[in-house]
């Protein structure tokens, strides 16, 4: 047993699972929203490993149910400076990812979308991103999680949604503007201690330009207002008269960088095995996403293989969002409604889609501990119990013993 | 003291540990930290409209000398900044321009860490030094508050430190019956905190705090939105009206209690001096730091101005620092929380003096 960190009421102690039935715990605790009543028994008879290879491969898991289900909230309005509609937009977003984080059969698929939606974060109240935000998860980053990420590297790159929330769509020669392309380097791809300079930032900025959107808010690469002087980027010369070529090499090239396969391997480790990752395992990650050329789907297999993930259990705190799911999960409750749930996430300070600095929400513990988070945690707990959370119902003879194991610390871990 | 809460408190004692003498005896000094998160557009928000490189460099976004609100014949605040006019003329609010950080670093998330941390460069920091600043025995009460659902870096590894961001929340005792003895320190300081009658703006539930004199010594808020690189002018105007109504509010609401209150705001950076292609600006340095109340020698703006001339820089295109933010924070700690450790608050730094402080309220 290794101790990892002691907080106020909370201890969080990494154990190995021994039994099938501990070890099937643990992957749904990780690898999905925590366990809903059977699914223990579930995975642990079919066996872990093949309801990993499973999930692995979500396309082969058949979710019609949840995806008629949330069906009626795949509506987003022009917002036209209109604040009601800017939270409409909102709304129907959280709505859809609360009932697929809650309900999905492909219960990794979603686990991944939050960490890859966090890993590109784009905050939703600005501007028209309300209006971009469903399409940006729909097609930017849901469709390409499990390809390589190079491509869903660029294809956030030329997403709407990311060129409007960092700016970069309003960024032209003579006319720079650096928010994105310094956040491309420090947060998506190579990390902030890779040793690039201001002067990496303003010439990758200016590689960028021309890189905007149409009225319609589709991607569109302006020629008129691209810069065709001579660049360096990380020493590297850019093809100047490439025009939006010089751009997606440079992404390309970025996304290659060894520095990147570290940063993601980095991040990968700490949502899924712990807040202090090894080097030793942060290398290996980082090796097979070099090898497989950036396979995603290879590279969160290798994190899963890893001893370890095994013995890791009870080491990561739940974020808001996977304490909320998984105790709905837990308590067996249905959902009518996920608009108090998404109400409840805002309270406990990470409202989906309401992440403001482009680093989106922490994925260590030090974030969600601490008194007042566990006081909003047994709140919700009690209102959850009681069925005071309206258009979320559960079934239970005894509200006060429910109450107690979704509040205790032991739900509080994964 | 109210006589109820006094009870209150002390039946605490019984089944915690002492009780601060101060609490139950005398009014305690209370620090108050505003964090504008995102980097602050300094230039903007306290003019130097005495400066022509700043109209040269700002064609479309620069404040006209008009309108600023005039300060010392140099320097002017931003028109949004009205409410804080009085402040300023009264002597209790200071300014200090061209304060920050002496990392270079623009980096939004290491800019916030190290300057919570305490320690600019250094990224295995633990704790922020605000929770070195308070070291000292566990207390029964919460030294130290932030009106913030999560607790900020600046009070991590405090043991006596809690967040929340509606205080009224803890009114609601519904949760303790059941869970009161499985998180009995959480629920203690509950108690303290939900005898309060707090509502409103984070800075008036910090008001609220205070006046209800539960022995809160620092307070913790922040605000958002300075990140301001395109189309800056309304939104940095609602921002700066926002902040400079709600200091003003909180400090109407403190009342004379003012005299033990100082509120220190601060940012990760600046802005670069020159405006954006998008009437924004990026990502750059120095910017400016408010000081409000207690012992401050207000009316003036401090620190050394290194001007906007090209050669004056830093790194060609930012507004320098010559105030480390450290010194700011050191003189208030010192001076007025009484701390004085300071090579525990700031390891390897020797602040220097700033004079923002004059220590007697």
């Amino acid at each position: 047993m290794k101790r990892i960190l002691a907080g106020a009421a909370l201890l969080l102690v990494a154990a190995t699972p021994t039994t099938e039935r501990q070890r099937a715990e643990h992957a749904l605790n990780r690898l999905a929203f925590g366990a809903r009543p059977g699914d223990v028994e579930r995975v642990a008879r079919m066996g872990v490993d093949r309801w990993i290879e499973q999930q692995l491969h979500p396309e082969r898991i058949d979710d019609r149910a949840v995806e008629a289900r949330v069906a009626r909230y795949d509506v987003a309005l022009a917002p036209d400076r209109d604040r009601k509609k800017v939270r409409q937009n909102i709304a129907n977003a959280a709505s859809q990812r609360i009932v697929r984080a809650a309900e999905s059969e492909r219960q990794l698929n979603e686990v991944m979308t939050d960490f890859w939606l966090n890993h590109f974060n784009v905050f939703a109240p600005k501007r028209v991103t309300s209006f971009l935000i469903a399409d940006y998860e729909r097609d930017t980053i849901r469709p390409r999680i499990w390809g390589r990420f190079e491509d869903l590297l660029l294809a956030t790159a030329k997403s709407p949604a990311m060129l409007v929330y960092l700016d970069n769509a309003r960024s032209r020669n003579e006319a720079l503007n650096e928010n994105y392309a310094r956040e491309l380097m420090e947060l998506h791809t190579i990390g902030v201690d890779a040793g690039y300079t201001q002067k990496d930032v303003t010439e990758l900025a200016r590689v960028l330009t021309g890189w905007s959107i149409t009225r319609e808010g589709e991607f569109r690469f302006r020629p008129a207002l691209h810069d065709r002087g001579s660049k360096t980027v990380l020493g590297v010369r850019t093809c100047a008269s490439c025009g939006i070529e010089e751009g997606e090499r440079m992404i390309r090239f970025l996304a290659r960088h060894p520095a990147t396969a570290k940063h993601i391997a980095t991040k990968l480790c700490t949502r899924l095995v712990s807040d202090q990752p090894s080097p030793q395992l942060i290398e290996r990650v980082a090796k097979r996403f070099r090898d497989t050329n950036g396979d995603l789907r290879e590279t969160v297999k290798a994190v899963i293989d890893s001893p370890e993930f095994w013995s890791s259990r009870g080491a990561k705190l739940k974020s808001p969002f996977e304490y909320a799911v998984s105790a709905v999960r837990a308590a067996g409750a249905r959902i009518d409604d996920p608009l108090p749930l998404a109400r409840e996430l805002r309270k406990m300070g990470e409202g989906l889609y309401l992440a403001q600095p482009p680093t989106g929400y922490s994925d260590q513990a030090e974030a969600w501990s601490g008194t007042g988070a566990t006081l909003a945690r047994v709140d919700f707990a009690v209102a959850l119990a009681n069925n005071k959370l309206p258009g979320v119902r559960v079934q239970t003879s005894d509200a006060e013993a429910l109450a107690k194991h979704l509040g205790a610390p032991e739900f509080q871990k994964q | 003291m109210n006589r109820r809460l006094f009870l209150r408190t002390t039946g605490l004692a019984l089944f915690g540990a002492a009780l601060p003498l101060h609490a139950a005896t005398r009014r305690n000094k209370v620090l108050v930290v505003l964090f504008q998160r995102g980097a602050v557009d300094g230039l903007n928000m306290i003019v130097p409209y005495g400066e022509q490189a700043y109209y040269a460099s700002r064609p479309n976004i620069a404040i006209a000398r008009k309108d600023v609100l005039d300060l010392d014949g140099f320097f002017g605040a931003h028109p949004s900044l009205a409410s804080l006019l009085p402040f300023w003329k009264d002597r209790s609010l200071a300014i200090v321009h061209a304060a920050g950080s002496p990392d270079a670093t623009r980096s939004h998330f290491d800019a916030q860490d190290f300057m919570e941390s305490g320690t600019p460069g250094v990224k295995s920091t633990k704790d922020g030094f605000v929770a070195r600043a308070l070291a000292g025995p566990k207390s029964s009460v919460p030294r130290a508050v932030a009106i913030t659902s999560q607790l900020p870096r600046m009070l991590a590894g405090a043991p006596d430190a809690i967040a929340a961001a509606d205080l009224a929340k803890f009114r609601n005792d519904g949760a303790s019956k059941v869970f009161a003895a499985m998180y009995p320190d959480a629920f203690a300081a509950a108690r303290v905190l939900g005898s309060v009658d707090a509502s409103g703006s984070p800075l008036q539930q910090v008001a609220a705090l205070i006046k209800a004199d539960v022995g809160v010594e620092v307070a913790f808020v922040e605000t958002n939105g300075w990140d301001t690189h395109a189309g800056q002018n309304a939104p940095l105007a609602n921002n700066l009206k926002r902040l400079s109504d709600e200091i003003a509010a909180f400090a109407k609401s403190v009342g004379s209690r003012m005299n033990d209150v100082v509120l220190v705001t601060t940012s990760e950076f600046g802005r670069t001096v020159k405006e954006n292609g998008n009437r924004g600006t990026d990502h750059g340095h120095g910017t400016v730091m408010l000081v409000l109340g207690g012992a401050t020698r207000g009316g003036k703006v401090h620190g050394a101005w290194p001007g906007l001339g090209r050669e004056q820089l830093f790194e060609g295109r930012d507004l320098a620092v010559t105030t480390d933010f450290r010194d700011v924070f050191a003189e208030v700690l010192s001076k007025h929380l009484g701390v004085r450790e300071m090579g525990r608050v700031f390891p390897g730094y020797a602040p220097r003096d700033v004079r923002v402080s004059s220590g007697v309220a």
